[in-house]
């Protein structure tokens, strides 16, 4: 089954990993992995959550050491070097999340620790100079002198890359690189990443994104429960074969569109003309323009757009996080007001936000506490106080419903993986058995299990006649969650159509090249 | 990957030694306590004799009570660097109202006025405090810290700056009297204590106030009115300062403007010593006891051993520092267990 064709190994590998195995007490992280890497190679690692990726990944950085095995890197044995020692040594790792100075200037990020000087002072001339060459040869249009935190997250992303080149990296490791990306800016990394290969540059590239491991990648290598289970080329190995390494069983095809589509017409919440053209003094400057959508009854329905297109700022314009300068909100046929999140959730709306840890967690706060903060008003007894009984029913309720994997309710969400903290929020949102839910990004950055859990979990709400509104970047979600699908750019509505009419083409050509500004008449439905 | 860490990577990354550490952080300012009260008995017989223990617990009883408050304060991450000032004032306010209605006195119910109007004072300017902290988006270090000035000059301006003092039997009991022998302002300081404990463990608001200070983004996301609860939590710290500075005056029979000056300081070290974090979310009541029980014995003990008030402040900043320099460390500890 595996496939050990493709590129042949060079005789002297890049990165040669043997027989590495680490474990904490009561757990094997990772055992007995072994893996080769040739220069200009481009690695793809796949795992579920918790197979052992992120202890590897440590490992090579230097945040880690590993218990027994040996790592070899550009012929020489790696020993204890700290992490700083291993970047000089030309490993280097963008992690999902950057390690970037947001006040900072690109220039100053790209090039810090090794600003160029003249007689010992910053030599600012050069820097801008040095940034903006290597800025160029990433295709970063951004002025070198532009704070980091004004750019976007494909931007920012650029630049930690840019630091990598300008550290001399032989080996850069991408960890998630494309979660947080939009299609566009998702083949724009890809070219990037070809033409560093091209330059002798090798990559180790984990993702869960599996259509773009054959576009990109010339082999890849997949762990289970810290395990190898296979490598192989990925142009000569179906997809299907790939997620059996991975999960170690057959999922249930996650294409099958929508067993039943809820055909409701019923309009449960209507957005008409939200409008917002001012920059917000917390957010990029995202406007809308004139958006109009409706919400029916029972029904999951797709907002699809680029990143930064706007269609984070219009659930979060509904949610009332953030004001609108004029537009109307309809709820079962009656105009409502909703100045904040509070409003939007008495009146039987919830949102699963963007941002699992950001936005959405208590993360130092046990799963009781994440799982019936919005519902406590519900639990209490006395007015005041919060009901244990009634709480630890709903904790069960739905640590069954929703599977999840939970030591004890007392546990941190913190230590919990990345799909059941999902589940956590999930959860909270259904206790207040919301008419409405707004969902930003169900499934970024968890396991293509979880995954699954996830999407199942939607379905059944929506078949419960809860209408459910969901964002996603992947496109093929959408397509195999929603019944109906609205388009997003630059803060429009460029498009709506049912699934049955949707395919990603169709709606990348809405996302990417529909008409903006002047003539949009046309095509707005 | 980063988002999510292997579920069983974390539950058991810590090795032999990182559990000694997660023990010493969950009882190890207890533990030094008991050593500290050990080597005092040992240095002289007489610490923990009642009369001794009790005036530990009677010299620690109105921090005591601000600390309470400080622990909601700090748990939401805000800080109030006010209540030293914001305590002269509300005290200040009850006994000029107390000395300024003649015949009062003799009713016997003059505490009970200078209660209340401490108690209100307090905590209107809590709530003013809050507000501007809220709707103002002012960091509540600098709202606590013009405060800090406000209200001391506020006292200085009522009362030209002379103590005001003289009060009867019925007003004084509450810093002098006591119940059963146990002296009545360790009485109102327990039971200030046990409210918060409840509030904090038990209730809504509690919850909530944890939450805010987690993740107040996250909190305001999940329907809860992150401002309301500010408000409510700067109130009650002004609430309980009210009290304190009734308490304080009732002890001193004096009213004094220069009242409660450094108290702040002592009373965030000893929430902060008690192993709440200055980062929000983590903490309690029984650990802002321990550390308010642990400066008031250091003090006393250092008293009784005869070192001089001078090194007495140096050894309480050190351990001001080492405090928070544990929390810091054991911050970046469960950092680091998620994986950032």
């Amino acid at each position: 089954m595996l496939v050990e064709a493709g590129i042949p190994p060079t005789p002297v590998p890049l990165l040669d990993v043997r027989g590495v195995s680490k474990s904490f007490p009561g757990v094997t992280a990772l055992n007995e992995i072994g893996f080769a890497l040739a220069a200009g190679e481009v690695h793809a690692l796949l795992g579920e959550n918790g197979a052992g990726k992120s202890t590897l990944l440590k490992i090579l950085s230097g945040a880690q050491y590993q218990d027994s095995g040996t790592i070899k890197f550009a012929g020489k044995l790696l020993g204890r070097e700290s992490p700083l020692e291993r970047q000089r040594l030309g490993i280097v790792t963008v992690y999902q999340e950057f390690n970037l100075m947001p006040n900072l200037s690109v220039a100053e990020n790209i090039l810090i620790g090794r600003e160029p000087t003249k007689f010992r002072f910053v030599d600012w001339k050069a820097m801008y100079r040095k940034a903006h060459e290597v800025a160029q040869r990433l295709d970063l249009m951004v002025d070198p002198r532009t704070p980091v935190a004004a750019l976007s997250v494909a931007e920012q992303q650029l630049v930690e890359i840019a630091k990598a080149i300008n550290l001399q990296a032989k080996l850069i490791i991408l960890d998630e690189p494309t979660a947080a990306l939009s299609n566009r800016e998702v083949a724009h990394l890809h070219k990037l990443v070809q033409a560093l290969k091209r330059q002798n540059i090798a990559f180790i590239y984990v993702t869960h994104r599996l259509d773009e491991v054959p576009a990109i990648c010339d082999r890849f290598t997949v762990l289970r429960d810290g395990k190898f289970t296979g490598s192989g080329d990925p142009r000569h190995c179906a997809p299907d074969d790939i997620i059996r390494m991975m999960v170690g069983r057959d999922l249930e095809p996650s294409s099958t569109r929508r067993l039943a589509v809820q055909r409701s017409s019923e309009t449960v919440l209507q957005v008409v003309n939200f409008t917002r053209t001012k920059k917000l003094p917390s957010a990029p400057a995202i406007m809308l323009r004139s958006m109009s959508l409706e919400l029916r009854r029972g029904e999951i329905l797709g907002l699809a757009g680029l990143v930064g297109a706007g269609r984070t700022e219009l659930v979060r314009a509904i949610f009332g996080i953030d004001p609108i300068e004029s537009g109307q909100l309809f709820l079962d046929g009656k105009a409502i007001l909703i100045r904040s999140p509070r409003d939007a959730v008495r009146r039987g709306i919830a949102m699963v936000p963007e941002d699992r840890k950001k936005q959405g967690l208590f993360l130092n706060q046990s799963i009781r506490h994440n799982l019936s903060v919005s519902n406590l008003p519900k639990l209490f007894h006395l007015k005041y106080f919060v009901d244990r009984g009634a709480e630890n029913r709903l904790i069960e309720r739905f640590r069954q419903s929703l599977q999840i994997r939970m030591p004890s309710s007392e546990t941190p969400v913190r230590t919990l993986s990345g799909g059941n903290q999902q589940k956590i929020i999930l959860a909270r949102c259904l206790a207040l058995s919301p008419k409405i839910l707004l969902v930003d990004e169900p499934t970024r950055g968890i396991d293509v299990g979880a995954k699954a859990e996830v999407h199942n979990l939607l379905r059944q709400l929506a078949a419960t006649g809860t209408a459910v509104l969901v964002i996603s970047s992947e496109l093929p979600e959408l397509l195999s969650l929603c019944s109906r699908i609205y388009t997003v750019k630059e803060g429009r509505i460029t498009g709506q159509m049912a699934v049955e009419e949707a395919s990603e083409e169709k709606l990348m050509t809405l996302m990417t090249l529909a008409p903006s500004e002047r003539h949009t008449h046309a095509v707005i439905d | 990957m980063l988002t999510i860490t292997q579920a069983g990577e974390q539950s058991t990354s810590p090795t032999k030694k990182v559990e000694l550490i997660a023990i010493f952080e969950k009882f190890g300012v207890f533990l030094f306590l008991l050593l500290l009260i050990a080597f005092f008995q040992l240095q002289n017989e007489r610490f923990l004799s009642i009369r001794n223990i009790l005036n530990i617990l009677s010299d620690v009883s109105i921090y005591g009570i601000l600390s309470v408050g400080m622990t909601f304060v700090i748990l939401t991450s805000g800080i109030d660097l006010s209540i030293g000032s914001l305590l002269a004032f509300g005290s200040m306010c009850g006994a000029v109202a107390v000395k300024s209605w003649p015949g009062l006195s003799a009713t016997g119910f003059s505490w009970l006025v200078a209660l209340g109007i401490s108690l209100t004072v307090g905590s209107a300017a809590g709530y003013l405090q809050g507000k501007a902290i809220t709707r103002l988006r002012v960091p509540a270090f600098i709202v606590t810290l013009g405060g800090m000035t406000l209200w001391r000059g506020a006292t200085l301006m009522l009362s030209n700056g002379s103590p005001v003092s003289g009060f009867d039997n019925s007003y004084r009991w509450w810093g002098r009297g006591d119940v059963l022998g146990l002296p009545s302002l360790v009485l109102v300081s327990m039971i200030v204590a046990s409210l918060g404990l409840i509030i904090l463990r038990y209730t809504c608001f509690g919850r909530h106030v944890y939450a805010v200070g987690d993740n107040p983004e996250a909190a305001r996301l999940s329907g809860l009115d992150v401002d309301g609860i500010l408000i409510t939590v700067y109130a009650i710290m002004g609430c309980l300062t009210g009290l304190a500075g009734f308490i304080l005056s009732a002890r001193l029979s004096s009213a004094e403007a220069v009242a409660g000056e450094g108290y702040e300081l002592r009373v965030i070290a000893s929430v902060v010593i008690g192993g709440t974090s200055l980062f929000g979310g983590l903490g309690g009541i029984i650990g802002t006891i321990v550390g308010t029980l642990l400066i008031g014995v250091l003090l006393n003990g250092l008293v009784i051993m005869n070192v001089s008030a001078y090194s007495q402040q140096v050894i309480i900043g050190i351990i001001i520092v080492l405090a928070v320099a544990f929390d810091t460390f054991a911050k970046s500890r469960r950092g680091r267990a998620v994986g950032k």
